[in-house]
């Protein structure tokens, strides 16, 4: 174990926060206890989420806005009081701005989707090269059905945003820009309210893909000032299947709908119809109501731990994570040097074991990590590496987790020294 | 440390041939250059055939990735040298039957891939192995069909079976 120092120095470093909350994380991979570094790509729930998803199925399931009885009734309720928690958690002006979807990347094809009316032949959309591709691919098929340019703030060396060609970037024809909150790979948190603030200025949209941030990070929808946010339950604690996109109701009416279908609808005749009012627009056939009833208690725990708390405890592990790396020697590491500057995560490169490699050895000690290109292939193509190994951290991460995931590398150095 | 499924993956051979790739250089004269790409893991082998009439001549294997697709495409290396083109590409075959799990009759001789085939137990990793392989009968039809150069970005999921 590393002597800590510095930043690192939280209480919670030792132990996790609410970590027994979470049954998963009991359990073994072989003879080892279970190390979990990849709430990147979906966090572990805690019991009270699990227990709502199974009370939901158990006591209250039924289809919502539909049936005029009990059953119907409480789902309803359950459904709806997920948006008005989810609106009070992030801040959102009105619950009437929260559309419930399946997730980040629904809530961005409904965006890219529903803006296109907006859009002329020639006009811009302005993205930066460390997106997903999530928030990439569905501007892409934009474009390409509208005539759209696409264009990108770069990513310098040292994994910030070049915002200093923002004024440049920001032309006559910039309709939309769309960026993320932190990035999946880098770990990099953007100055989101800055470019917010700069493209309202020009009348411009902007859009804000928290996925990374939501549950990790404060998240305030005033404080962003984006036009739209979006996030997805799974990654903050939540189940599967359930996302978030969050506006003013007034910037919500400016959207077409993506799917037609029950639900969505005011009035039928065979050749058209009329749409029900926002946000029910936006939300055709039966949600995932079970997800939706069973995320509050995710945003409970949230609350009640506190969101600087989690981000003080996330922000300690990372520097951890940062410090026991670079002591490892021989690594790239990718993002911001600062943990301050960082969401709870860490990519990095070994030019002595292939990510591949190295998660299959990590997965014999427990160390559960991601390998790849983690869904940021032109992002990897920028850095000149063809995969990275991603270890990213939760709530619940505790200093024997990084320690595991050293050792880990250190044996499978051993096996693939030249 | 208990010997876990992983030690079926990573055996001493093909440890070898990860630590020392044969036919990883790239060749004077060829006359046929391939390249495959996995990319979901970001694997990248590029091939150079040289030909002799009907046998291959040399190989030059470049590569760039994990340990599973390097040591497989220096053991490619090693067995097709000097086979026909009709040899190599019924070891290539063979060895897809094998990898995904098809019976192939015992009399069969894999060589050192034999080693490779602990790779099964980790579907994932399959593609890696079938990699080098896959494109080296990219090179050979290449070659039936008079062309210099073939690239190709592997499936994900379903690298032909055929």
């Amino acid at each position: 174990m590393r002597q800590s120092g510095r930043s690192t120095d939280v209480d919670s470093l030792a132990t996790g926060l609410a970590r027994d909350r979470f049954p998963l994380l009991a359990r073994t991979i072989g003879d080892r206890p279970l190390h979990y570094l990849d709430t990147a790509a979906t966090s572990q729930k805690p019991e009270a989420v699990l227990a709502a998803l199974a009370h939901f199925y158990r006591h209250q399931n039924a289809n919502v806005h539909r049936g005029l009885n009990t059953l119907a009734e409480e789902a309803t309720e359950a459904y709806e009081r997920c948006r008005r928690r989810v609106a009070g958690w992030v801040g959102a002006p009105d619950a009437a701005g929260v559309v419930i979807t399946r997730g980040a990347t629904s809530s961005l094809n409904l965006l890219a989707h529903g803006l296109e009316h907006l859009l002329l032949p020639g006009d811009e959309i302005l993205l930066t090269e460390m997106e997903h591709h999530a928030n990439l691919v569905p501007w892409q098929m934009l474009a390409r059905r509208r005539g759209l340019q696409l264009r990108f703030i770069p990513v310098r060396d040292d994994g910030e945003l070049d915002l200093d060609r923002l004024p440049e970037l920001l032309g006559e024809r910039t309709r939309v820009v769309s960026l993320v909150h932190a990035s999946n790979v880098l770990g990099t948190v953007n100055p989101v309210a800055e470019v917010a603030d700069r493209s309202r200025q020009r009348g411009i949209l902007t859009v804000v893909d928290a996925a990374q941030s939501a549950g990790h990070l404060p998240l305030d929808f005033a404080a962003v000032g984006a036009d739209f946010l979006v996030f997805s339950a799974h990654k903050a604690y939540g189940p599967m299947g359930l996302g978030f996109l969050v506006a003013r109701p007034e910037a919500l009416e400016r959207l077409e709908p993506l799917e037609g279908g029950g639900e969505m609808i005011e009035w039928v005749d065979l050749e058209s119809s009329t749409w029900a009012e926002v946000p029910r627009r936006f939300e055709a056939g039966t949600p995932n109501v079970a997800a939706a009833a069973a995320f509050p208690a995710a945003i409970d725990l949230i609350e009640e731990l506190g969101a600087p708390a989690i981000r003080r405890h996330e922000a300690a592990v990372t520097a951890y994570a940062l410090d026991c790396l670079q002591d490892l020697g021989g690594l790239t590491i990718y993002g911001p040097a600062d943990s301050e500057r960082r969401g709870g995560l860490v990519s990095f490169w070994d030019p002595l074991v292939h990510p591949h490699d190295l998660s299959t050895i990590l997965d014999r000690h427990g160390v559960v990590v991601r390998a790849g290109h983690h869904c940021a292939q032109p992002l990897h193509r920028r850095l000149g590496v063809p995969a990275t190994t991603r270890a990213s951290f939760g709530l619940y991460t505790r200093r024997d987790d990084i320690d595991a995931l050293i050792e880990g590398i250190r044996d499978a150095r051993k096996v693939f020294a030249r | 440390m208990t010997e876990g499924p992983q030690d079926a993956l990573y055996r001493e051979v093909v440890l070898d041939h990860h630590r020392h790739p044969r036919g990883a250089r790239p060749l004077e004269r060829f006359d046929v250059q391939a390249s495959g790409k996995n990319p979901s893991c970001g694997d990248e082998v590029t091939l150079q055939v040289a030909f002799d009439g009907d046998r291959i001549a040399a190989v030059g294997v470049l590569s760039q990735g994990c340990a599973i697709s390097t040591s497989s495409g220096s053991m490619m290396a090693e067995l097709v040298v000097g086979r026909t083109v009709e040899e190599a590409a019924q070891v290539a075959e063979r060895f897809k039957k094998v990898m995904h799990g098809d019976d192939v009759p015992a009399e069969v001789d894999l060589g050192d891939l034999e080693a490779l085939t602990g790779v099964r137990k980790f579907p994932v990793r399959v593609k890696c192995a079938l990699l080098p392989w896959i494109t080296l009968l990219d090179a050979i039809l290449a070659r039936r069909q008079g062309r210099a150069a073939s690239d190709r970005v592997m499936d994900v999921t379903f690298e032909e079976r055929s």
